[in-house]
């Protein structure tokens, strides 16, 4: 039996109503772009789960390392005054 | 990217500490987390196992969609073998995400090295059988997975919530056939009868061998992969179904069924586990017909696969030229 090579592997966006955006809703594999756009159609959108699909290669999406996410997120856990409940601000003052 | 450099010097004790610690906090694990190779091998197997049942899980149904008595019930067989596929799909990208490819999974399949559930080795005799499947077997299924929806490997537990969420129609049609067969004529009540007593025992072994005998769980349990026992899930599996076969007028098949007042439970009779290992080691009625099956799907729809790869590489060349003439 022939092991054969799979085809490219394709992440799938999903737009489900207007007015959101796409959210990734899993992967698939296609010859090409245009068969990735049918075979996300015909396996993430039996029940008109969306609007709209996007399909990427997944070898396009650049990713950050797991082991870099203290070093990337880390840092804003302390930047508490980038938040509006830092400031005092007097309740007798409106819309602030 | 200091960081990387410092936690890729960590030893495999500290990296293992922490990875247990994230799953008894509840915290997914994603892809690209560092996760003990036990884990990455128990679930690549559990996912793709689970990935061609649902494959395999059409073929039993499939010789029935041209004898459905309705295109009323034609259309819903359809749909939930759709589903079937879609399921077996969304199941193998799951596993990709641990590093094995999809020809491999299939190679390892269609080479029996590879299980699948076990009740898809039983033949589907007449159309009540088919109720059966949905009621019972999905039934069943849905039970299973649900827990698993609570999985610690995110993408695992990401298609079981899409997977839940889509089956509980299969489970509804299936008892749907069964009350149009159960309260038909004789003759019907008698094939819905027959397929019940047929499908019941092997949907309890769906569950797997009893908890004292299972050879992963206690291991699963602790990484999560695994959120409840074999026996629970199957004792809530009957104690939802037995009333379920009483509204159909039907009789289960075991004789020691009884509701244990005390125990707030129904007992059952012994199951045959020899029956369950005769079968899972390749001797039940179907086992040969459905990888004849399958593998001969797979082998006449390789031309197809091999031109649609030559047309993307054309195309792709194509753009290629185009891109650079105009450079």
């Amino acid at each position: 039996m022939t092991a054969g090579h799979d085809w490219p592997l394709w992440e799938v966006f999903i737009r489900a109503r207007e007015g959101l955006s796409h959210k990734h809703v899993g992967s698939l594999h296609a010859s090409d772009a245009e068969m990735a756009l049918q075979h996300a159609r015909d396996v993430y959108t039996r029940r008109r789960e969306g609007e709209s699909i996007w399909v990427v290669q997944s070898t396009d999406i650049v990713a950050s390392a797991p082991a870099d996410k203290e070093s990337l997120f880390d840092p804003a856990d302390s930047k508490i005054y980038r938040h509006p409940t830092f400031y005092e601000v007097p309740d007798e003052v409106e819309c602030l | 990217m200091v960081q990387s450099q410092i936690t890729g010097n960590a030893s495999e004790a500290d990296e293992a500490a922490r990875f247990q610690s994230k799953v008894d906090r509840e915290i997914k694990i994603e892809p690209r987390d560092w996760m003990p190779e036990g884990y990455r091998k128990t679930l690549v197997r559990q996912i793709s196992q689970h990935a061609h049942s649902e494959i395999v899980g059409m073929l039993p149904e499939g010789c029935w969609v041209t004898r459905a008595p309705s295109l009323r019930r034609k259309v819903q067989l359809l749909a939930k073998i759709q589903d079937e596929g879609g399921h077996g799909l969304y199941l193998y990208s799951a596993a990709e995400t641990l590093g094995t490819s999809r020809a491999e999974m299939i190679d390892a399949l269609h080479e029996g090295r590879a299980k699948y559930s076990n009740i898809f080795n039983y033949p589907v005799l007449s159309w009540a059988d088919i109720g059966a499947i949905g009621w019972l077997v999905d039934g069943a299924a849905i039970i299973n997975q649900i827990a698993l929806c609570r999985c610690s490997y995110g993408p695992y537990a990401r298609a079981m919530e899409r997977i839940c969420r889509e089956e509980s129609f299969h489970q509804r049609q299936g008892y749907e056939i069964m009350m149009s067969m159960a309260f038909g004529t004789k003759d019907q009540k008698r094939m819905a009868q027959s397929a019940l007593d047929r499908w019941w025992w092997p949907s309890l072994m769906m569950f797997g061998p009893s908890d004292r005998e299972s050879a992963h769980s206690s291991q699963s349990m602790q990484w999560k992969i695994k959120r409840v026992s074999n026996d629970d899930l199957r004792q809530q599996f009957i104690d939802m179904t037995v009333p379920q076969a009483d509204y159909l007028g039907l009789k289960m098949p075991d004789p020691d069924l009884k509701w244990n007042e005390e125990r707030g439970h129904y007992d059952f009779g012994a199951i045959d586990w020899a029956e369950l290992k005769r079968v899972v080691s390749g001797d039940g009625p179907c086992n040969k017909e459905r990888m004849t099956a399958r593998v001969k799907a797979h082998e006449d729809g390789a031309w197809v696969r091999e031109a649609a790869a030559a047309y993307g590489e054309k195309q792709r060349l194509r753009k290629q030229a185009a891109k650079i003439a105009a450079e």
